[in-house]
């Protein structure tokens, strides 16, 4: 497992290669290029304030104002988790040539998937930083610098989950399709579009179990939610998780390393 | 120094869920077979108790025939896939020709594609840097290399990424049936490219079925067959061998045809047959007129035939394969021989005999014997009879033996078909076997047209040839080769050599 880790980091020249490719590919071949990762979210945005203001209002008790910048705190973190695991639960099977006929540790390819789509969630955030401008909200530096904490416990965790889909799709071709119709009500059950404040006692109960939600109040109490990091308990819980998810996950991976050449 | 140590390797790859193509979660999870399924079920011995040792600065060429796990080899040099048991040791850098131009993203331009490429056969970006324009250069894209690789064609695609490949410097290359890449003059390029390999001392390791390829670069070659090795040593006698193990296979599936084709039953009516011959001969309705002494046979034989079965075609040249005849005299069993026995394979300029059991079970004194050879398009090679030879038959009676001896198989490489034939002077079958028996005729030299005339070239001084590398302008040696090696025997090769002696 130890060499495993180390022969990753002994790859990093060619993650990093991957990965410029999955975003130059991303971006090249379409008009609007680069400005899509804010182009997306906008446009998300636009369809979830209509949906809370003119179908189903929110009650005056739920106070999410401005409402931009509360759903863009869980919604650019959600895009990149589930583009993520997406993108790996589809890694191997796409770049079966490179398995099969290229030298080439396979647990690259979840790993790219990852870090790409954490790179598009990077280059999404300055929209969520103009609409902090534009409404004129105050961080806290203390607050802040959790941000890259709340973003490493988010990689962990996400790619323990990549690895573990990325070697069982190999084997379950349709984990690809249960997946994105997961990841839909995973979404809606994740306090995204709507606050923790939303739900009655029991929901929130339930909530304490979704690893996800406890990541968006994370990144809401950080830009959204004035006062201090109460979340950090929640966080530190949730990294040991994620760790043990990943070590897990590369192990299932690594196990069933052998059979990706001949079943991809 | 050994550059590649393949020690006692075995590879046996497994398959997963042979049940069902692709597994589904949801039946994995609905009948609890998740661990199952994750198991595999069935194995396949794809390489078993290899060991070969691969010298430094040694072009080595690995023949086997589909299947025989040569590619298997590949990959474990590779480092793609792990042996199962045993060990693989590379020393230096690898450089797999293998899949080229993998990783090649479509959307992205030529240029950023080296780079990856590069990369990803382990180059750093200075090192990529510092080679783009020879690799560029060699590669000819010079005008097309910011284009996106989705633009590019086939040939474009692949001679980009062999130009990274072979680009990258390694000290063993890995060389799998990819030199069918671009045009003549790029072939050319790629040959030079490893003749300078081998020329710096590199190790090249060589999977092909072009045995001239073998035969002409490598230093040694190793002959892999079902996982096993089964030869190892000179390239040129290691082809040698593998191609007269060929040549046994296509035998044994010549001569399943042929006993296949024997058991075609007799086609007038098998009952004529096993009536009374010489009466079924006397009936006067299916006598045909006599033909003229200059006919040949065949063609008298088919004429006679067409009498009793009107859907018979009139065209020996499409004629069908089959049997037919009175049964007056029986050919019961027809064997083709070379030198060394019974056989189906042939090489240009051997001796063919045609040995036909004959049994006649009421004494004939009207009887002619024929053959006659086919090209596989059905063209009529030669065809003659003892009758048109002038022999005057005699007496025939019980059991006999036949043969017809070619004494230098004078034809070009190709598949042929025979026919053999007993009947009576005026063409009238007692036995016909139209098209039932086969040969292939084997021979180096590409020539062309059915008939091998024997032959040489002379030249005034000027003209000057380079001396014999396996090429195929010399065609006496070409020839000899394969018989003089694969036969120990002297007198075959002695056979194959005379066509370039000078026949004036």
């Amino acid at each position: 497992m130890l060499s495993n880790l180390r022969q990753l980091f002994r790859y990093r020249a060619l993650v990093q290669t991957l990965v410029v490719r999955e975003l130059k590919a991303r971006y090249r071949g379409s008009v609007l290029g680069y400005f899509w990762s804010f182009v997306n979210p906008l446009l998300l945005l636009l369809v979830f304030s209509f949906v809370f203001t003119e179908i189903m209002p929110r009650g005056d008790d739920v106070n999410v104002e401005p409402y931009a910048v509360f759903m863009f705190c869980g919604l650019l973190p959600w895009t990149w988790f589930s583009s993520s695991l997406m993108d790996a639960a589809n890694a191997l099977i796409v770049n079966g040539n490179l398995i099969k006929k290229v030298m080439f540790p396979a647990e690259i390819l979840p790993v790219v998937s990852v870090i790409s789509n954490m790179v598009h969630f990077l280059f999404g955030m300055p929209i969520l930083i103009g609409f902090l401008i534009y409404n004129s909200v105050e961080l806290h530096p203390s607050e802040l610098v959790w941000f890259p904490v709340v973003v490493a416990v988010q990689f962990i965790l996400t790619l323990g989950l990549a690895m573990v889909l990325s070697a069982l799709t190999v084997h379950f071709r349709d984990i690809k399709d249960l997946l994105s119709n997961l990841l839909t009500l995973w979404m809606f059950a994740s306090p995204i579009i709507y606050p923790m404040s939303f739900l009655s006692a029991r929901a929130k109960g339930f909530m304490d179990l979704n690893p996800f939600a406890h990541l968006a109040i994370s990144y809401q109490e950080i830009f959204f939610y004035p006062g201090p990091f109460g979340h950090w308990k929640w966080l530190l819980a949730l990294a040991f998780a994620g760790s043990a998810l990943f070590l897990v996950g590369y192990w299932l991976f690594d196990r069933l390393r052998d059979s990706f050449a001949e079943e991809v | 120094m050994a550059a590649i140590e393949i020690d006692h390797v075995t590879k046996i790859y497994r398959r997963h869920g042979h049940s069902r193509r692709y597994a589904t979660l949801k039946s994995a999870l609905l009948t609890g077979s998740l661990a199952k399924d994750l198991r595999p079920e069935e194995s396949f011995l794809a390489l078993n108790d290899m060991s070969a040792t691969i010298r430094k600065g040694v072009t080595y060429g690995v023949i086997g025939r589909n299947g025989s796990g040569k590619s298997t080899l590949l990959k474990l040099v590779a480092g793609i896939t792990k042996p199962t048991t045993g060990t693989v040791r590379v020393n230096g850098r690898v450089s797999a020709l293998i899949e080229l131009g993998a990783g090649f993203h479509p959307e992205i331009s030529g240029r950023e594609n080296v780079f990856i490429n590069g990369v990803m056969l382990g180059l750093s970006r200075r090192e990529i840097t510092k080679r783009f324009d020879e690799i560029v250069e060699f590669a000819e894209m010079e005008d097309f290399i910011d284009a996106p690789v989705k633009t590019y064609s086939s040939g474009m695609y692949m001679r980009l990424g062999f130009a990274v490949a072979i680009n990258v410097d390694p000290d063993v290359l890995l060389v799998d049936e990819v030199l069918a890449v671009g045009d003549e003059g790029f072939s050319l390029k790629c040959l030079d490219k490893f003749s300078e390999f081998k020329r710096r001392g590199k190790t090249i390791l060589l999977v092909t079925h072009g045995l001239s390829m073998v035969e002409r670069f490598c230093d040694e070659a190793l002959w892999i067959d079902a996982g096993k090795k089964r030869l190892v040593g000179d390239p040129k006698r290691v082809v040698q061998m593998y191609l007269s193990d060929v040549e046994l296979a296509e035998d044994l599936l010549l001569a399943a045809q042929d006993a296949k084709a024997q058991q075609t039953p007799v086609s007038p009516a098998p009952e004529v047959v096993a009536v009374e011959p010489v009466e079924a001969a006397r009936e006067p309705d299916i006598v045909q007129e006599p033909e003229p002494e200059s006919e040949p046979e065949p063609e008298a034989t088919s004429n006679a035939e067409s009498e009793d079965d009107d859907a018979q075609p009139d065209d020996m040249f499409v004629a069908k394969e089959g049997r037919w005849g009175s049964g007056g005299v029986r050919i019961d069993q027809v064997t083709l021989e070379g030198d060394h026995g019974p056989a189906h394979v042939f090489h240009t300029g051997e001796r063919l005999t045609i040995r036909m059991q004959v049994h006649a079970p009421i004494e004939v004194d009207d009887f002619a014997f024929g053959i006659s050879i086919f090209s596989n398009d059905g063209v009529c090679c030669y065809g003659t009879n003892t009758h048109i030879e002038e022999m005057k038959s005699k007496s025939l009676q019980g059991d006999a033996s036949v043969s017809f001896v070619i004494d230098q198989l004078d034809l070009v490489g190709g598949t042929y078909k025979l026919d053999v034939a007993a009947h009576k002077r005026d063409g009238f079958s007692y036995d016909y076997h139209r098209l039932l028996y086969t040969f292939r005729v084997k021979s180096r030299t590409k020539d062309v047209g059915i008939y091998r005339p024997r032959h040489e070239w002379n030249f005034s001084d000027n003209v000057e040839f380079k001396p014999d590398t396996g090429g195929s302008s010399d065609l006496a040696l070409d020839d000899q080769a394969p018989a003089a090696d694969s036969d120990s025997d002297a007198s075959a090769s002695a056979t194959v050599a005379e066509p370039a002696e000078p026949t004036e």
